[in-house]
């Protein structure tokens, strides 16, 4: 008897995904829709500068990479919390609508002039707070036995209705038509440290949050009950949990837009690893996000070379499968 | 050295008194009083809807009263913090669900949990506990298999440990046999015996089954209508009144030469 099976599962599952993350990371930085190839990228490595690799390994793709990173892991772990704090295997930021209402938010406020990014970064984390509070409102949740299905359907709503509010604004307000575009699919082009910069504060709110909430939120899968005799608090737990999830999703909104599967995706490759126990599968949602999300930049850069894909198309082929999958396994696993 | 790692020297005390509680707006239980033997298994009993569950969540500071106190060592459980209590006080809950692939290890490692903190990670104290509570709870060849490959009764038993693991001189349990055919029962019901002969633990169950309640209770609470209608030990309060109150059926009562606990016989429904 011993810890062992579980802890060299996680390892197993953690040295998996650090596998995972740099090979993806190698092929951002590697590969790209311009003209500097893999070869070249790699000659550039050992020390043959020819000036113009350079400025787009470090000055392009690197930032690019590391956007797409903090938006993989947010997005990863926002997608984790949501699951478990509706004990739903479908729930997730953009299928959830929390996504679309961050990104109306930020629509509103640059309609109403705002342009800021960091301005921006705190409407999205408030518009996705709207979000969960709209969407757990409509389809009542109170945390235990609801029917996965019904909170889709209710954030499929959400969704809808915002979607055709930011459409509508695009059709009528020709002047910040450019700018709201990049806001209704999204994409990871042309982002870079100043953005990351400007995310930092709410970002590192909830990477504390999630750090504290760990412990309790696993105690909750095992039942509200269970886990008021263990010592917790389950609403603050679950209310702190929704500020994460907008937190997160917030910073992944101002960063790239909505994305749209992504959060549902990953969680579900980290349990196949690791097992359900939350406090096992926050730290490879960290790692798996990133490097999925790193996996599907580069392939929205090949496919339609020398243009580009907006991300959120490609996550989007990429997750509604695995959507489908979940929806049609022999039963929804228990979270 | 005993299994069971609480330590006998540690006691607390479990009282309500005078408390209603409500759901909603009903009254399920009026103006009662209720002091738990030390050391000792106690069984709630009563039909269905008598309001046992409700004082076990009471007690179990999950469901505050609205009017008088529940105290646990003296001091107003629902003004403790809840870690404060999750160390003296223990909670199975029925119906405990845990999500898929959760091994028995790791079900009773959560038992740690109100000992831990921001700093205070996985100890050796912690592993030492862990260890003992799978032994005491019979568990150690399973303890790497996912709770729902097993039968319900290794199941309850695995839940058990995790309450074990917490070290708690305090053990609530709500129907903890329920679902469970006879020969888990039995298997559940002597750890919790165990639980309180070796372990020295004061042990609350709410129980379905007279007979069962009488079989291994010390310490019998017959509630009707949301009162205590009787009080004592099985021997004491059982009586074929007693039961014609609570569960409205006629029955004679034959004392089990055995284990000196009273069994029913002829029982049919009340003519009158």
């Amino acid at each position: 008897m011993s810890a062992a099976t579980g802890s060299v599962r996680f390892t197993r599952g953690l040295g998996f995904s650090l596998l995972a993350l740099g090979v993806a990371l190698c092929a951002s930085l590697a590969l790209g829709a311009g003209d500097v190839t893999p070869l070249q990228v790699l000659r550039w490595a050992l020390g043959d500068d020819d000036g113009n690799v350079g400025f787009v390994v470090t000055e392009l793709r690197l930032p690019r990479s590391c956007v797409g990173i903090v938006v993989g892991a947010a997005l990863g772990v926002a997608g984790n919390l949501l699951q478990t704090v509706t004990r739903n295997p479908l729930a997730e930021p953009d299928l959830l609508g929390v996504s679309a209402a961050s990104t109306t938010a930020v629509v509103i406020a640059i309609l109403l002039g705002a342009s800021v990014t960091t301005l921006q970064v705190w409407v999205a984390v408030l518009g996705a707070m709207c979000g969960c509070a709209l969407v757990l409102a409509a389809a009542r949740l109170r945390g235990v036995g609801d029917d996965p299905i019904r909170l889709i359907l209710a954030g499929a709503a959400l969704k809808g209705v915002l979607t055709a509010l930011v459409s509508l604004v695009l059709l009528v307000d020709q002047r910040s038509a450019d700018e709201i575009r990049f806001w209704t699919i999204g994409a990871l082009a042309g982002r870079g440290y100043g953005e990351l910069l400007g995310v930092a504060a709410p970002l590192l709110l909830g990477v504390l949050l999630v750090a504290y909430l760990s412990r309790p939120l696993a105690a909750l899968a095992l039942g509200e009950r269970v886990a008021s005799g263990l010592g917790h608090r389950p609403r603050l737990t679950r209310w702190l949990t929704l500020l994460a999830v907008a937190l997160l999703s917030g910073v992944a909104v101002a960063l790239a837009g909505p994305i749209a599967f992504f959060g549902l995706v990953v969680p579900v490759l980290a349990r196949a690893l690791v097992g359900p126990d939350i406090r096992r599968t926050l730290p490879l949602c960290v790692l798996l996000g990133p490097a999925v999300l790193l996996a599907a930049d580069v392939v929205a850069r090949l496919l339609v070379r020398p243009s580009e894909l907006p991300l959120g198309v490609v996550t989007a082929v990429i997750g509604a499968p695995v959507l489908v999958a979940v929806v049609r396994a022999h039963r929804l696993p228990r979270l | 050295m005993s299994e069971f790692e609480h330590d006998r020297a540690q006691r607390a005390t479990l009282e309500a008194s005078g408390i209603a509680m409500d759901y909603g707006h009903r009254r399920v239980i009026e103006r009662l009083d209720l002091r738990l033997p030390e050391g000792k298994v106690t069984a709630i009993v009563g039909p269905n809807g008598c309001g046992k569950s409700t004082l076990l969540a009471g007690l179990a500071r999950l469901h505050a009263p609205s009017a008088g106190v529940i105290l646990l060592d003296g001091e107003p459980i629902y003004s403790l913090a809840p870690r404060d209590v999750a160390r003296r006080l223990a909670l199975l809950p029925q119906e405990a669900n845990a999500p898929d692939g959760l091994t028995v290890l790791e079900l009773v490692q959560f038992g740690r949990q109100p000992h831990q903190g921001w700093l205070r990670q996985w100890s050796e104290e912690d592993q030492r506990v862990l260890d003992a509570a799978i032994r005491a709870a019979d568990l150690v060849e399973l303890a790497d298999r996912p709770l729902e490959s097993m039968s319900g009764g290794q199941r309850q038993r695995a839940w058990l440990a995790m309450a074990i693991a917490q070290t708690t001189p305090l053990l609530l349990l709500d129907e903890p046999t329920s679902a469970l055919d006879l020969g888990h029962q039995i298997e559940v019901f002597e750890l919790i015996r165990s639980l309180s002969e070796e372990g020295g633990k004061t042990v609350v169950m709410v129980v379905h089954d007279l007979v069962s309640a009488c079989r291994y209770a010390d310490h019998l609470v017959a509630m009707l209508d949301g009162r205590i209608v009787a009080e004592g030990t099985p021997t004491e309060v059982v009586t074929p009144e007693l039961v014609r109150e609570l569960y409205g059926i006629d029955c004679r009562l034959v004392i089990d030469p055995l284990s000196n606990s009273p069994i029913l016989t002829e029982i049919r429904r009340c003519r009158s």
